[in-house]
């Protein structure tokens, strides 16, 4: 049992990572990887919002009617969003105030709503609950790096913190223009899958 | 497993109202927080722009230094005289903007591409004791992403620029986003927003301007981000010109305000 569950865990953030092999959640990935700080943050808040949705949808499973468990599932999804962006804007407003529109769209976020529909429909509420972590951690382990390498090319620092000071500020640096816009983190991740691909080719599609 | 159409009704309805049971009862809990958040950010920026930012700046500094240092005065912007009467406390320009009853449109085809103009606008006075040292006046527009909104801090001359600063914006990081530079907001300290007739003068150009002794009605431009630039120009001369504080700024500078 315990080994199932950390195998529920584990497997999501290298095996079955949910942006580097079923490739959902891009959109995000996309949009708040410009600076570690509004990655991190998004990163708990979609771990969270994942990790509860999963609970509460596995505990009322066996009561969910069929024909409209989709519409179930997305409305505990936004609620849950809504409470996340609400806690946020009142205990972390900086980072709420840059994170703005992109809490809002967790919801639309393929992540959560794939875990409801293909896990906790199917398992009880513990699995269901490790189970959302561990999506929420393999998405935040490639938000994390794409965040990392966008800041520290395109801006020269970490978390805010300057390690190559840029020319714009007296220093010998010229950040990367392209490493802001979201086409740099497009380059980023398809360079991140192919690492993944290359080290367990097994998860090539057979062609 | 077939459940029947009322057990399908029942268990929506059940969902819906344990959910906005939920939403509605974290959003009533947080609420207070969450204002009193908008009002420290609004009064941080104020104190940024002024130079009297405490460091750190936590609730307690910021309070007693903006309660110190920062008088809000409410401006009519018509006819550019103080609103005596009007509470400082709860006045919101913004909320003020967006509601029909205090509002009137921009002057369509403006280019700072400003939508709705609050028929009262809220000022901030920088005062040392009783000496007037700064003027804080809240400008708004467009970028290229996104509508910028921020602070500029004037001389009491009404015309020496002191200050600029963008508390809210969505500009590219490193491209648009430099208008958060400080080595950038520095460049505007000292030159001239208005030229010897009143009109507004001040602009950003394309490439580098001279020190602001020489070259007081132009700022340098910021590189990769054009519009983002341009949008900075046309919501200073909005806001210098007779539609935002010119008014306010003409009585100013006839001793008048």
């Amino acid at each position: 049992m315990v080994k199932r569950d950390s195998k529920i865990l584990l497997d999501p953030i290298f095996e079955n990572n949910p942006i580097g092999v079923q490739v959902l959640g891009i959109c995000s990935a996309l949009a708040v990887t410009t600076k570690l700080e509004t990655a991190l943050v998004m990163s708990v808040a979609l771990t969270a919002v994942t990790a509860f949705s999963n609970v509460s949808v596995s505990l009322i499973r066996n009561q969910i009617p069929p024909s409209i468990r989709i519409i179930v599932q997305l409305t505990i999804i936004a609620s849950l969003v809504i409470v996340t962006d609400q806690i946020l804007r009142a205990f972390v407003f900086d980072v709420a105030k840059q994170l703005s529109v992109f809490v809002g769209l967790i919801i639309t976020n393929c992540i959560v709503m794939g875990r409801a529909e293909g896990f906790a429909m199917q398992n009880p509420p513990k699995e269901s609950f490790i189970d959302g972590l561990g999506n929420g951690a393999g998405y935040s382990v490639v938000l994390l790096g794409v965040a990392a390498v966008r800041e520290l090319f395109g801006s020269g620092s970490l978390f805010g913190f300057t390690l190559l000071t840029p020319v714009t500020q007296g220093g010998w640096y010229t950040p990367n223009g392209l490493m802001l816009l979201a086409p740099g983190a497009f380059f980023i991740i398809a360079m991140g899958i192919w690492a993944l691909r290359t080290w367990k080719p097994h998860l090539v599609e057979a062609e | 497993m077939s459940h029947s159409n009322a057990y399908i009704v029942g268990f929506a309805a059940a969902v819906c109202v344990v959910c906005s049971i939920f939403v509605a009862g974290s959003a009533v809990a947080l609420k207070d927080r969450q204002e009193a958040n908008k009002v420290l950010d609004r009064q941080k920026n104020v104190l940024a722009v002024a130079g009297h930012l405490p460091e750190p700046a936590t609730a307690q500094a910021v309070q007693t230094s903006f309660s110190q240092y920062i008088r809000p005065k409410v401006v009519d912007l018509e006819t550019g005289a103080y609103v005596e009467d009007a509470d400082v406390a709860t006045f919101d320009q913004r909320e003020r903007r967006d509601d029909p009853a205090t509002s009137k449109a921009a002057p369509s085809g403006n280019p700072a591409k400003v939508q709705r103009l609050p028929d009262q606008g809220l000022v901030y006075q920088v005062v040392d004791g009783e000496q007037v040292e700064m003027l804080i006046l809240p400008v708004e527009g467009k970028g290229l992403w996104s509508t910028l909104y921020g602070f500029l801090a004037l001389a009491p001359d009404g015309t020496t620029i002191k200050g600029l600063t963008f508390y809210e914006h969505a500009e590219t990081p490193g491209l648009g986003g430099e208008v958060d530079n400080p080595r950038w907001k520095a460049l505007w300290v000292g030159r001239k927003a208005l030229d010897d007739k009143g009109e507004p003068a001040i602009e950003v150009i394309k490439g580098a301007a001279g020190p602001a002794a020489e070259d007081p009605h132009r700022v340098d431009g910021l590189s990769g981000a054009t519009l983002t630039a341009r949008g900075v120009t046309h919501l200073m001369k909005f806001w210098l010109g007779d539609d935002g504080w010119g008014p306010y700024l003409d009585r100013v500078r006839g001793g008048g305000a």
